[in-house]
C-alpha cells in the first residue's frame, strides 16, 4: 500500500512522540501527499502503518478541513474570504476565478488544472486579498495578478 | 523603541542562523544556561510578561504551576496555530526570526525542566514550515538543540507538528487533543494543562510571541522589561493592522499604544483618505469599536474598559464604505464553520446567528430578527464550553450596540444599502 520509504518516514515520525497516535495528523499529511487525497486505500494505509483502528483514523481526519476526500486538480488554489480579505474585494476575485477558469460546483476547473478551495483566514491579512497556490503565498491580488500568477502553475 | 521581536527582519536573510548570531543571537541562551532555572523563573515573574495569544495570563505564574507539579516528564508546546482572523504577527517571527523563537523555547524548556517541545504550526502556513524546519536543523547542527546543549548537559528536542485547518486548535486544550491525534475539541478545565496536559503530563502551552520575549527578558532582566509599555501589561507588542489602511502590516510598539496612533501614525491612516467607521481591535472574535473610541490604549487592561479585548492585537480597520452587517455575517459564517460541535449553545447558536444575519444582509430580514439575534447571543453568552461561542455571541451584541441603525436599514430597505 505505502512504499517502503513512506513507511520508514512514518516510523521516524512516530519516534518523535511518546505515543504513536500523535503521529496520526503527520501520517495523514504524508498519505495525502502520496495519493493526492485521502482515498480509502490511503486511510487504510495510515491505519495499518500506525496500528490504529480505521474508525479512529477516519474520525480524526474528518474533523480537519485541510484533508481531501476526492482527487484534486493539479494545482490547489486556497483563497481567503474572511473579513480582512472580504473588505478588500476577495469575493470579486473568487467570482473572477470561478468564471475565467470554469470552476464547477465541486471546485474543479474544467481542464483539471486547478482546484479552488474557499478558506477561512490564511494569516496573510497584511496582503489581502490573499491566496495559497499549492504551498506558495500570493497577496494583494487583482484580476490581472491572478491571471499572471495562475499561468505559472501548469 | 528598539525592536526586539522584529529585529533585522528587513534583511532578506534574517532567518539564517549566522545572521541571527552576528546580531547577538543565542547569547541570551548561553547566559540563561549559566543561571539556575529558579533565577530565570524569577526574572520572568518580575517582568510581568503576559501571554500574547489573547488571554493575557501571567507567563511566570503559568510556569510556576507546571514547575510545582512533581510529575515528569513535562512538555513545552509553542502555540503557532495563529488562526484568529486578522492575525499574522506570529508568521513574521516564525518566518523572519525563527531563531528568536527557538532560543526562547530552549531557555523556557530549561527553566521548566522540559526535555521535549512541539511547535503546533497551523496548516495554512506550509511555506513557513520550510523556513522553520531549516532553522531547527541549523540549531541542531550548532548544538543549540539536542541531548547536550552547548555541552551543559541540558537536553531539549523540538518537533514541528502541523495542524490541518481547525481554528479551535488555537485553544490550548483542543491543541493538546489535536497533538495527541484526536479531533481538536477542548477539554474541560480544571485540570489545567500545567498539571494534566499532553499525555496526562504537565504541559506548558505558550504563544509564539510570548516565547519570543523570553531571550530579551534574560538579556535586560525582568525589572527593566517591566518598565516597557504599561505597568499592568508590560513589554513590546506586535500589532497586526489590516483592512482599509494605507500601510497594513505588523508593528512592534510598546504595549498600551493607542489605536489612533497605530492606525494613523504607523499604518498610514485610512485608504483613499476615507472616513473611519469601525475597528475590530483584537481579531474577529473581539467586540467592535466605533471611530469615536480609538483613543483607548491597546493593552490587556484598557481594552476591556472600552468594552472589547486586546485579543491577539489584530486590528481590522473598516472605513465608511464597509457594511457592518456583511462583516458580522461573514464573521458568523466563520464561527459556525469552526465550532467544534461539542457544546450545544455554540453549535446551534452560531448556526442560527449566521442564518439570521444572512437573511438580513440578503434583504429578507424580518422586524423581529434583531430581537432574536439579541436573544440567541444572550443565551450563548457565558454558557459555552470554551471561548469560541462566547466570543461569537459577544461580537454580535457589540455590532448591535454600536451599529443598530445599519441592521434596521437592511430590514427596512429589504437589502444591503452598501451593495
Amino acid at each position: 500500500m505505502f512504499k517502503e520509504s513512506v513507511l520508514k518516514e512514518i516510523e521516524e515520525i512516530k519516534n518523535k512522540y511518546p505515543d504513536r497516535k500523535a503521529a496520526l495528523l503527520p501520517a495523514l499529511y504524508i498519505a495525502q501527499r502520496e495519493f493526492g487525497w485521502l482515498s480509502n486505500d490511503a486511510l487504510i494505509g495510515v491505519s495499518r502503518a500506525l496500528n490504529l483502528p480505521e474508525a479512529m483514523v477516519r474520525g480524526t481526519a474528518s474533523f480537519y478541513s485541510m484533508f481531501r476526500y476526492t482527487p484534486p486538480g493539479r494545482n490547489i488554489i486556497q483563497i481567503c474570504t474572511n473579513v480582512s480579505c472580504m473588505i478588500l474585494g476577495a469575493e470579486r476575485i473568487v467570482d473572477f476565478i470561478r468564471k475565467r477558469y470554469e470552476i464547477d460546483e465541486n471546485g474543479m476547473s474544467k481542464d483539471g488544472r486547478y482546484s479552488l478551495v474557499i478558506m477561512e483566514c490564511i494569516g496573510a491579512c497584511d496582503m489581502a486579498p490573499a491566496m495559497l497556490v499549492n504551498e506558495d503565498l500570493h497577496g494583494n491580488l487583482t484580476e490581472e495578478k491572478i491571471v499572471e500568477i495562475l499561468d505559472k502553475y501548469k | 523603541m528598539e525592536r526586539v521581536l522584529l529585529k533585522n527582519i528587513e534583511r532578506p536573510d534574517s532567518h539564517e542562523i549566522e545572521v541571527y548570531m552576528q546580531n547577538g543571537g543565542y547569547k541570551n541562551m548561553e547566559k540563561a544556561l549559566q543561571m539556575r532555572p529558579e533565577e530565570i523563573l524569577d526574572e520572568v515573574k518580575k517582568s510581568g510578561l503576559r501571554g500574547r495569544g489573547g488571554a493575557g495570563f501571567p507567563t511566570g505564574m503559568k510556569w510556576s504551576f507546571a514547575i510545582a507539579d512533581p510529575k515528569k516528564p513535562k512538555y513545552l508546546i509553542c502555540n503557532a496555530d495563529e488562526g484568529e482572523p486578522g492575525t499574522f504577527k506570529d508568521r513574521y517571527i516564525l518566518q523572519k526570526n525563527p531563531h528568536l523563537l527557538i532560543e526562547g523555547m530552549v531557555i523556557s524548556a530549561y527553566t521548566l525542566g522540559a526535555e521535549y517541545g512541539y511547535i503546533y504550526l497551523r496548516g495554512e502556513y506550509p511555506y513557513v514550515k520550510k523556513t522553520l524546519s531549516q532553522a531547527i536543523d541549523q540549531a541542531y547542527k550548532r548544538n543549540y538543540l539536542g541531548d547536550n546543549i552547548m555541552g551543559r548537559g541540558v537536553k531539549f528536542h523540538l518537533t514541528i507538528h502541523q495542524g490541518a485547518g481547525a481554528y479551535i486548535c488555537g485553544e490550548e486544550t483542543a491543541l493538546i487533543e489535536s497533538l495527541e491525534g484526536e479531533k481538536g475539541q477542548p477539554r474541560s478545565k480544571p485540570p489545567f494543562p500545567v498539571n494534566v496536559g499532553a499525555w496526562g503530563l504537565p504541559t506548558i502551552v505558550n504563544n509564539v510571541e510570548t516565547l519570543a520575549n523570553i531571550p530579551y527578558i534574560v538579556e535586560i532582566g525582568g525589572e527593566a522589561y517591566s518598565k516597557i509599555g504599561t505597568s499592568e501589561s508590560p513589554g513590546p507588542k506586535l500589532y497586526c493592522v489590516s483592512g482599509c489602511v494605507k500601510r497594513p502590516g505588523v508593528y512592534e510598539l510598546p504595549m498600551g499604544t493607542t489605536l489612533r496612533e497605530i492606525i494613523y501614525e504607523h499604518a498610514g491612516g485610512i485608504r483613499n483618505d476615507r472616513k473611519l467607521k469601525a475597528v475590530i481591535p483584537g481579531g474577529i472574535s473581539t467586540p467592535v469599536l466605533t471611530s469615536e473610541m480609538i483613543d483607548c490604549k491597546m493593552d490587556f487592561v484598557s481594552m476591556p474598559k472600552a468594552g472589547s479585548m486586546l485579543g491577539s492585537g489584530a486590528i481590522i480597520v473598516m472605513d465608511e464604505t464597509v457594511c457592518m452587517v456583511r462583516v458580522i455575517y461573514r464573521a458568523m459564517k466563520f464561527f459556525e464553520h469552526e465550532s467544534c460541535g461539542k457544546c450545544v449553545p455554540c453549535r446551534e447558536g452560531t448556526e442560527w446567528l449566521r442564518k439570521i444575519l444572512e437573511r438580513i444582509e440578503n434583504g429578507m430580514g424580518r422586524n423581529e430578527d434583531i430581537e432574536t439575534l439579541q436573544d440567541v447571543a444572550d443565551i450563548m453568552s457565558g454558557r459555552t464550553f470554551c471561548p469560541l461561542g462566547d466570543g461569537a455571541a459577544g461580537t454580535v451584541l457589540a455590532m448591535l450596540r454600536h451599529f443598530r441603525e445599519e441592521f434596521d436599514a437592511h430590514i427596512k430597505e429589504k437589502g444591503c444599502p452598501y451593495s
